[in-house]
């Protein structure tokens, strides 16, 4: 699967896209993140606080539970600050 | 009609296109965002607008069909831009046509206020001590859930004509 982050998320992760193939027990957005912060580094940091992350998952908002499939674009952000 | 873009827009011309041709249109509302040169008490030198490519017009195609679905709207338009801009610089462009005022003002409300929490754009702000990116403002949040709880069930009804409102 395809995870895209953006602003300062992609900062602290160090990486603005990568594909990555998590284990099968990896099956909600929040399992994904939970995965993605045992990898340690810029992740965990990026994830510190996880109520600053927004999702999307094939360029739709989604919540946490949102099921996560190979193939699927998931991006991470910041709450959004345009207009 | 959704334009993002980096270039500059022409907010006159934009407004016309509105309305051209369609004489069923009685007024245009409309919103234009700008760059400030303080946000706080701190000087912005310039700001950044980051955004996600595949997911901008989809998400902004979507805010626009739910403002055609609640009001009576002839046209609406939405102009975002995103890349490096100054203070003074224009960074968005939201208008209604209706054939009615209120419908026209109510979805151009609507649409600044949902594109807000709903539009995939980061700013970073540049500033004497660096770089630093925007918080979401909670008023925002607020603001996008006023359009909840004040959905509309039916479309406005014309007014008959040559009734006054008591606004007037």
């Amino acid at each position: 699967m395809k995870i895209l982050y953006f602003a300062w998320l992609r900062e602290k992760a160090g990486i603005g896209e990568e594909d990555v193939s998590p284990p099968e027990t990896v099956t909600t957005v929040a399992e994904l993140v939970e995965w993605m912060k045992s990898r340690g580094g810029g992740f965990a940091e990026a994830f510190a606080d996880e109520g600053m992350v927004r999702v999307a998952v094939n360029q739709e908002h989604v919540q946490t539970d949102h099921p996560v499939a190979a193939g699927d674009e998931i991006a991470f952000f910041p709450p959004i600050t345009g207009g | 009609m959704i334009r993002v873009q980096a270039e500059d827009f022409d907010v006159g011309q934009e407004l016309e296109k509105l309305s051209d041709g369609n004489h069923g249109v009685g007024g245009v509302c409309s919103f234009v965002g700008l760059v400030r040169d303080i946000a706080g008490d701190k000087t912005i030198e310039a700001m950044t607008l980051e955004h996600y490519p595949q997911m901008t017009e989809p998400a902004l195609a979507k805010i626009e069909v739910e403002a055609h679905d609640r009001w009576p709207l002839e046209e609406t338009l939405i102009i975002h831009r995103y890349g490096r801009l100054e203070p003074g610089d224009r960074i968005v462009l939201v208008a209604a046509a209706s054939a009615h005022r209120e419908a026209a003002f109510e979805a151009c409300h609507f649409l600044i206020d949902w594109l807000k929490t709903q539009a995939p754009f980061w700013k970073l702000e540049e500033t004497p001590d660096g770089g630093q990116w925007v918080d979401a403002r909670s008023s925002d949040g607020r603001a996008a859930e006023r359009w909840l709880t004040d959905k509309p069930q039916d479309k406005p009804q014309d007014k008959p004509k040559g009734k006054p409102d008591a606004a007037e």
